[in-house]
């Protein structure tokens, strides 16, 4: 067990190391938020409710930019296969994999929050709940992106691939209009996405209301996501195994 | 029990068996070769007895533990080193080394220590902090084998550890796979260069289409192969080299323009075989002729595509 950590915690080293401060990563982990942040100022909306979404979607794209990345050119380059000879589970790869991600996506939402605070001086309404969510949600897409990086059978085309989930996510998920003025049809959908839970856990520990999930129920959901989504990862890899 | 037994191995992709059923086993501190042609099986065999690849069935023993069963436990005697070297090209020498190192458990200070000395044995230490990706073809190859022996594996296996390489880094990769096994290391390399295996390996298999051949040392198989025949025939009609190959007794079937080359041990029941597919073809024979060939001729024609 403490091999397993170990190994997850170099893994992860190695790669904040080699691809963290990639331009692709930075632009994509760290501008991007920056500029919907900016965006999302402009607009004459609901500040609040925008300002919990915002946080989330910088959390979203820093924690899956990375991992997507990262085992998309290592399974290219055949360096991937390095990662299976080390006397470490397939699960403890994934992990590491997804653990890199995860510290960057905490990384890259310190932007986001200053801004939050700067512009809107919010005070959070339950602070170590916000802690506790955000850490939820990066553990959440961090892992999403190692099971995407995954399932995608042409690595050239993951980034493709990647965009069509994610974007599609942001309108879906309640981070700009909220589910509940969404056609009904859609909210299946909507319960299916992950995202979703993640802005609705933060959002309540942000503000202290939320639209249509309690967070009794979405902070669980974003824990339990990510075991559930490594374990899905570990069972992808030993397919991959030929 | 030896370094490595195999009994049986065989695996299928989907429909297409690679490799059929080997049986071989390598001793304590040698240093084996496993010679044939391209898409003979060598890559896929190293890689079931490394955990890479699936084994479809047959058992395997490496260093005493199964690849299917305890794979940690084999994974933690072994060295490998892959036919492309796939180092991490944004780390330099040194922190690919280390990453390695941290992977197999060493300790701080053991990590620095056997990556200074690993970098001094290959000659790299000037390139300790240049990036993977600026090495020349021949040192990422030593990287590669350095990476390989950071935990000090009790077998090392090589996967063509010279393919691409000019002759210079080819003769310096030699000398030291040599040094190593003489150090203690068993070593399985896999290689389709005659030259490689005959004058680096204690004992060579050689394999081709997912099949053992022949297996012994250099001097054994020189000796069982200098009794074979060369038989070369042509047809007025169609005939392939799948169909030749197929037919007891044939060790290697090539085409040559027209006619077709043939290493056989037993001529005679080879043509009678050879002579019943062409009628049943409708198809009579142009021309034969048998003569005998010398060791080295019939592992050319065996391996076919050899740089040696
Ligand atoms: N992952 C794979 N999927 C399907 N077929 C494969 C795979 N790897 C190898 N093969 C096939 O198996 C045979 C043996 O290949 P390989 O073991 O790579 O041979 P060698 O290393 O001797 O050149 C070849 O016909 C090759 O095309
Ligand atoms: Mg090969």
């Amino acid at each position: 067990m403490l091999d397993e950590i170990r190994g997850a915690l170099y893994i992860a080293k190695k790669d904040l190391k080699e691809y963290y401060l990639k331009p692709p990563t930075v632009s994509w982990g760290i501008a991007f938020p920056l500029v919907f942040a900016f965006a999302f100022m402009l607009r004459g909306w609901d500040k609040l409710w925008l300002a919990s979404g915002l946080l989330t979607l910088s959390l979203f794209f820093g924690s899956t930019s990375m991992s997507a990345a990262s085992i998309v050119f290592e399974r290219r380059m055949k360096s991937f296969e390095r990662l299976l000879l080390f006397p470490i589970s397939y699960f403890g790869v994934a992990w590491g994999k997804s653990l890199s991600s995860f510290f960057f996506g905490l990384l890259s939402s310190i932007p986001t929050v200053m801004i939050i605070q700067l512009f809107l001086s919010i005070s959070p309404h339950n602070p170590v709940l916000l802690a506790l969510c955000i850490v939820g949600s990066a553990l959440q897409f961090s892992s999403m992106g190692v099971l995407l990086a995954f399932a995608v059978k042409d690595p050239a085309q993951a980034m493709t691939i990647f965009n069509t989930i994610r974007f599609p996510m942001i309108f879906l998920c309640d981070v700009i209009i909220p589910v509940s003025k969404l056609p009904k049809y859609l909210s299946p959908i909507t319960l299916a996405m992950p995202l979703t839970y993640s802005v609705e856990a933060i959002r309540y520990a942000l503000i202290g209301n939320y639209d249509i999930v309690p967070p009794q129920i979405s902070i669980p959901i974003t824990f339990i996501s990510f075991f559930v989504f490594l374990y899905l990862a570990e069972v992808l890899i030993k397919r991959s195994i030929p | 029990m030896d370094a490595i037994v195999v009994e049986n191995l065989t695996k299928y992709y989907g429909d297409l068996l690679a490799v059929n059923g080997i049986s071989f086993s390598v001793k304590w501190g040698e240093l084996f070769g496993f010679l044939g042609p391209n898409g003979a099986g060598k890559t896929t065999t190293v890689r079931m007895l490394c955990g890479l690849t699936k084994i479809s069935s047959g058992e395997a023993y490496v260093a005493g533990y199964s690849p299917i069963r305890e794979l940690k436990l084999v994974k933690k005697v072994i060295g490998l080193v892959p036919d492309t070297s796939n180092l991490y090209p944004e780390l330099t020498c040194w922190d690919n080394l280390i990453f390695t190192g941290e992977m197999y458990g060493l300790g701080r200070e053991e990590r620095v220590r056997r990556a200074r000395e690993l970098l001094e044995f290959f000659g790299l230490l000037d390139k300790k902090d240049s990036k993977f990706d600026q090495l020349s073809k021949g040192q990422k190859r030593k990287l590669t084998l350095a990476a390989a022996l950071m935990h000090r594996p009790r077998i090392l296996f090589l996967d063509e550890p010279t393919i691409g390489l000019d002759v210079r880094s080819r003769r310096m990769i030699w000398n030291m796979i040599r040094e190593l096994n003489e150090s203690g290391l068993t070593i399985f390399l896999t290689t389709h260069n005659i030259y490689e295996a005959f004058n680096l390996c204690d004992r060579i298999a050689v394999i081709n289409r997912g099949e053992i051949i022949a297996n012994g040392s250099p001097a054994e198989l020189k000796r069982r192969f200098s009794g074979s025949e060369v038989l070369e025939v042509s047809f007025d009609g169609k005939m392939s080299v799948e169909e030749i190959s197929r037919i007891p007794g044939v060790i290697k079937a090539s085409r040559s323009g027209e006619s077709f080359m043939i290493v056989v041990s037993d001529p005679l029941s080879v043509m009678e075989e050879i002579v019943r597919k062409a009628k049943s073809k409708g198809i009579s024979l142009n021309y034969v002729n048998l003569r005998g060939a010398d060791a080295e001729e019939v592992f050319l024609r065996i391996i076919g595509d050899a740089d040696a």
